[in-house]
């Protein structure tokens, strides 16, 4: 066994990109649910946007314009389910499930002509000077651009939620449609706003898939990613700097494990490869049990239909 | 413009009929996503909604659309309690797996003795490992408001990670030449579990699901039980007020629905499966949230919705095979039937309405509807 | 298998429900109805797209003589052999179920249905109408170690393996043998991913390895992942898997290991309609045409793709084999005395490492 030989700086900057597709998806699901709606098709949402882009990225020569592409298949996927929750009033629950069947039928079927296919390269964005820095350069200062736009994205719904008059409007439908709508406020219109945004950053989320991990058009791409991304808006308790560290802590243990494996650990390989799911449960429990138990309630509205008796 | 207005009481003759009318809805558009495909629509559509019951081979595939939808019943029938209650428990594909291990783990230890005691063993051992894996989920959340939902979905990769030692370690066929998987549990008489009568696709898991369909019937419409978890999800303060423990509530419904997606489990391996492998796990607990709220909760609804789920399964399989339609055209329609039911549903709940028609008052009395 | 009074009623009484069914008999000049049962989808790029790949060819190769039917991302269990008996319901005289998981329902079906013809890809149990055929793998693997040992500028090569299966555990052993062979301080490193297809965790195993030093990657998993991850690092080398994952030419994929089925699939029809179609256990590699090195780019010295040309060529006239002694066992303990060559029985279940390889195989 060698542990020296694993690098925390490289692993720090590996879990950064490992992050990058749950953080986008599970960032889009926290606006869906602070709005009082529960999506769960992320898993559909993000493959059709994984096709989405790519196809986009083909047919433009840009991965730039693929990531566009993908936000709009995302987002137009999830305008199915709005459709659905917001107006039929069906069920949020199971319109999510079958949200989720239809996409990855939807994007297999569109993935056909992609089999074997070359995405365009990402640009890289070596920021001069700064990714020179020891230490902190290679971690923060190397990374493709959608790995920024992911922390961008994570700032911006901070300020948003917490900071801008909107969010709060936001929060209040959540919390209590029936008093926001008591109070003016269109519900089913900021809820429809919300849920193309969890598209299309579910969207962008599957892209980064398609266009910089893999890249290539292979169905099942996303392969579960969109359900943990439903688990780290649960473990954030619905905040958003916590949703960052809870997919970097995911993607740390991910990423981890399998140094560990490549280091030679004396730890048994089906233990590490349980440990991402169990630490996370671990860190929720000491999180819950702790103090501010009730700040970790979920948004009183969550799930329920809407409908504006007057 | 057409608005909807909410009836004062769900009403009977659209809950019939909006089932119906969402199906000839997905067949229309199915029908036209097919012949985009360059398939026959009517053809197609006639291989999957109508050859698996009453076509050329129905004899053997009736039986079949038991054995698919058992499991998916069993399963839903337990989530629905909690899922009334407001309990989250979506990791039944964790249970179910955990179910089959627990119950595979305890007959193969006594392999190969051979007494008619072992297989009802097996079922207890499967009903408590699936129960004791929901109990998890349920304990954090009493003892420190741990969120359910979490932990119980994380709880299906460990699952899935546990299946995967099992079948390649302690569970592994010793005559196996090393391949990951058990031995064949549906080839050892203490431990099959077969078709009862044959030619009907009948196993103990489907009875099983019978039963459990019955019992949630009674318990829901004359039981306490049944009682409190509906006061639950409908009126959480009334439900304290009258005395309804949350916690035991909580850990109640998790025990139900664990302890079912368990048996479902132990039933598979023993039975259809035949044995613990990498792939055991196929989602029928996911499958089944669906299932448990197409059905709106409620037994016989969950009962015809998993036979539905059932039919789309195997119809779909045979237009695969039979007219070269892609298998992701078949998922699509499935997403597609679904949504159909689901927004159907609205016609039960609401009535149309042309605006500026002469508003009338209509009393809501029930303006928290809970998890529906 | 062990049958007993319950369970031979069981099918007896099945196969009678089936005969009355009446099972469609082949008219003498109507095209011979082949089926095909796939684990994945057929667009996975990998396994399941590579059969499929085969079945084409056989199609092109019989025209109209032959029908092709396939069905896709069949879970095993119960489903498996639901969907194989509806395939020979439907006619099929002859299906191919490629999937180890599809071992016992395949051997089931069969049992009921005597007149049509089964072929069970990667397992071990046959019948007179059941016959299995697997790949030699590990002989492609001894010539990308063969490569990769060449190629290693820090003596660390990794393998992403699947499962603790023998057949990874063979291609692991080839490709380190080969390795040290041409390079003696070369060094393993195997993670195991335990699952065949997830792009993330494999590109997430890639860049772990690379940051502990590996230069040359093999995977045993089907996504081009690593191969991303690979060449982002820049001057790490990698290998198709599966299929010939070319749009990496020329690096970081500096060679390949193809499943090609096509040849068999062809062979086996042919006999089937030809009426001389028997059970057997068949195990094809290089000189079968089955397992196929892809193009070996120029990023690679020219003496060096003679080198594993020459070995390639070796073990496809069969006057090499990829385990031949001396060779030890992981403990030191001997395995294979010199000149010694392993048994296909040893090797379908290989379940220990060759002496030099670091670290356990789990479970």
């Amino acid at each position: 066994m060698d542990l020296t030989s694993i690098s925390p700086v490289l692993l720090l900057a590996s879990l950064m990109v490992a992050a990058t597709p749950i953080l986008l998806a599970a960032l889009g699901e926290l606006v869906v649910e602070r709005a009082g709606v529960l999506n769960l098709g992320v898993e559909g949402m993000m493959i059709t946007g994984a096709i989405a882009g790519f196809a986009t990225a083909v047919a433009t020569g840009s991965a730039l314009l693929g990531f566009v592409g993908a936000a709009a298949g995302g987002a137009a996927l999830s305008l199915l389910f709005a459709v659905l929750v917001l107006w039929l009033r069906s069920n949020q629950v199971a319109t999510g499930l079958a949200l989720t069947l239809f996409g990855l039928g939807l994007a297999s079927l569109a993935g056909q002509p992609y089999n074997g296919v070359r995405a365009p390269p990402m640009p890289e964005l070596d920021i001069p000077l700064l990714s020179g820095i020891p230490v902190l350069g290679p971690i923060l200062f190397r990374h493709d651009p959608v790995v920024y736009l992911a922390l961008a994205l994570v700032g911006g719904v901070w300020w948003f939620l917490h900071r801008a008059r909107a969010g709060l409007v936001l929060r209040a439908v959540g919390e209590n449609h029936d008093a926001a709508h008591a109070l003016g406020y269109k519900v089913l219109r900021l809820r429809l706003l919300a849920i193309a945004f969890g598209g299309a950053c579910a969207g962008l989320g599957g892209a980064y898939l398609s266009l910089v991990r893999v890249p290539q058009w292979t169905e099942g791409i996303t392969a579960g990613a969109g359900w943990i991304a439903l688990a780290i808006v649960v473990f954030a308790s619905w905040r958003p700097l916590r949703l960052l560290l809870g997919a970097w802590l995911f993607g740390g243990i991910s990423v981890l494990q399998l140094n560990l494996q490549a280091a030679n650990a004396p730890i048994p390989v089906e233990v590490l490869s349980m440990t991402p799911y169990l630490v996370t449960i671990l860190v929720l429990v000491l999180i819950s049990s702790g103090r501010g138990r009730a700040r970790l309630a979920a948004p009183g509205s969550l799930g329920q239909p809407f409908h504006a008796s007057r | 413009m057409i608005i909807l207005e909410k009836r004062p009481n769900p009403s009977r003759a659209w809950a019939l009929a909006t089932p119906v009318l969402a199906v000839l809805a997905t067949m229309i558009v199915g029908g036209l996503l097919f012949a985009m495909l360059g398939k026959d629509p009517v053809l197609t559509i006639r291989t999957i909604f109508w050859d698996p019951l009453f076509g050329p081979f129905g004899s053997y595939t009736r039986p079949q659309l038991l054995i698919k939808a058992g499991p998916l019943i069993l399963i839903a029938t337990g989530l629905s309690f909690g899922f009334r209650a407001g309990i989250w428990n979506i990791g039944a594909e964790g249970q179910y797996i955990l179910g089959a291990l627990t119950g595979a783990a305890a007959g193969l230890a006594l392999y190969p003795s051979e007494s008619r005691l072992i297989f009802p063993l097996m079922v207890a051992a499967g009903a408590l490992g699936g129960m004791a894996w929901a109990l998890i989920p349920a304990l954090l959340k009493v003892r420190f408001g741990t969120n359910e939902i979490l932990v119980s979905l994380m709880l299906v990769y460990v699952a899935t990670n546990l299946l995967a030692y099992a079948a390649l370690g302690p569970l592994q066929n010793p005559e196996g030449m090393g391949f990951p998987g058990s031995r064949n549990l549906s080839q050892w008489p203490s431990s099959a579990n077969l078709e009862l009568l044959t030619g009907t696709g009948l196993h103990w898991g489907v009875v099983a699901a019978g039963v459990a369909v019955v019992g949630a019937y009674v318990l829901l419409a004359r039981h306490a039980f049944g009682f409190a978890v509906r006061l639950a999800g409908q009126a959480p303060r009334a439900a304290a007020f009258a005395g309804v423990s949350p916690s035991r509530l909580v850990l109640a419904c998790m025990a139900i629905s664990g302890g079912l997606a368990g048996l479902a489990g132990v039933f598979e391996v023993t039975g259809p499966a035949g044995q613990i492998g990498i792939d055991f796990g196929v989602g029928y607990g996911f499958t089944a949230i669906i299932v448990a709220f197409l059905g709106r909760l409620h037994p016989l609804g969950i009962l015809l919705a998993g036979l539905l789920m059932a039919l789309t399964y195997i119809g779909g399989e045979m237009a695969q095979t039979q007219l070269g339609l892609p298998g992701a055209a078949v998922q699509l329609f499935q997403g597609m039937l679904l949504f159909f039911l689901l927004a159907m549903d609205v016609l039960t709940q609401f009535r149309l309405r042309w605006k500026g028609a002469s508003p009338v008052i209509v009393a809501t009395a029930k303006p928290v509807e809970g998890a529906r | 298998m062990k049958l007993n009074r319950r369970t031979l009623l069981a099918s007896g009484a099945t196969a009678a429900t089936l005969a009355v069914l009446g099972v469609p008999v082949r008219a003498q000049d109507a095209p011979l109805k082949v089926g095909f049962i796939y684990v994945g989808p057929v667009g996975d790029g990998g396994w399941t797209f590579q059969h499929d790949q085969g079945r084409l060819a056989a199609q092109e190769h019989f025209g109209d003589a032959i029908e092709t039917i396939f069905q896709e991302s069949v879970p095993e269990g119960a489903d498996a052999e639901r969907a194989i008996t509806q395939m020979v319901l439907s006619g099929c005289q002859l299906i191919f179920t490629t999937s180890f998981g599809f071992m016992d329902p395949t051997a089931n079906v069969a049992a009921q249905f005597p007149d049509v013809k089964f072929e069970h890809a990667t397992g071990y149990k046959t019948a007179p109408n059941l016959a299995t055929y697997d790949a030699r793998f590990y002989e492609g693997r001894a010539v990308i170690g063969t490569i990769a040992g060449r190629m290693t500028q820090t003596n660390k090569i990794g393998y992403i393996g699947s499962f603790p299966i023998p057949e990874v555990i063979q291609g692991i052993n080839s490709s380190f043998i080969h390795a040290r062979k041409v390079n003696p301080d070369v060094e393993m490193v195997v993670i195991w991913a335990y699952t065949w297809f997830d792009p993330a965790k494999e590109a997430d195993a890639a860049k772990a390895m690379i940051e502990q030093g590996v230069d040359v990657i093999l995977q045993h998993t089907d996504s081009t992942a690593p191969q991303a991850a690979a060449q982002e690092a820049g001057n790490v080398f990698t290998f198709g898997q599966a299929s010939d994952m070319a749009a990496f030419k020329p690096t970081p994929r500096i060679s390949s290991i193809i499943d090609n089925w096509g040849p068999y699939y062809i062979q086996r029809i042919q006999a089937a309609l030809d009426g001389t179609w028997e059970s057997q256990s068949f195990w094809g590699g290089i000189g079968e045409g089955e397992v196929l090195i892809g193009e070996i780019t120029e990023a690679v010295p020219a003496e060096v793709k003679a080198e594993a040309e020459a070995l390639a060529a070796a073990i496809g006239d069969k006057s090499y084999h990829p385990f031949t002694g001396p060779l030890n066992r992981q403990d030191g303990t001997p395995w294979l005395a010199e000149g010694q060559v392993a048994t296909d029985e040893e090797l379908k279940g290989l379940n220990f490492y060759v002496e030099g390889i670091t670290g356990e195989i789990p479970a």
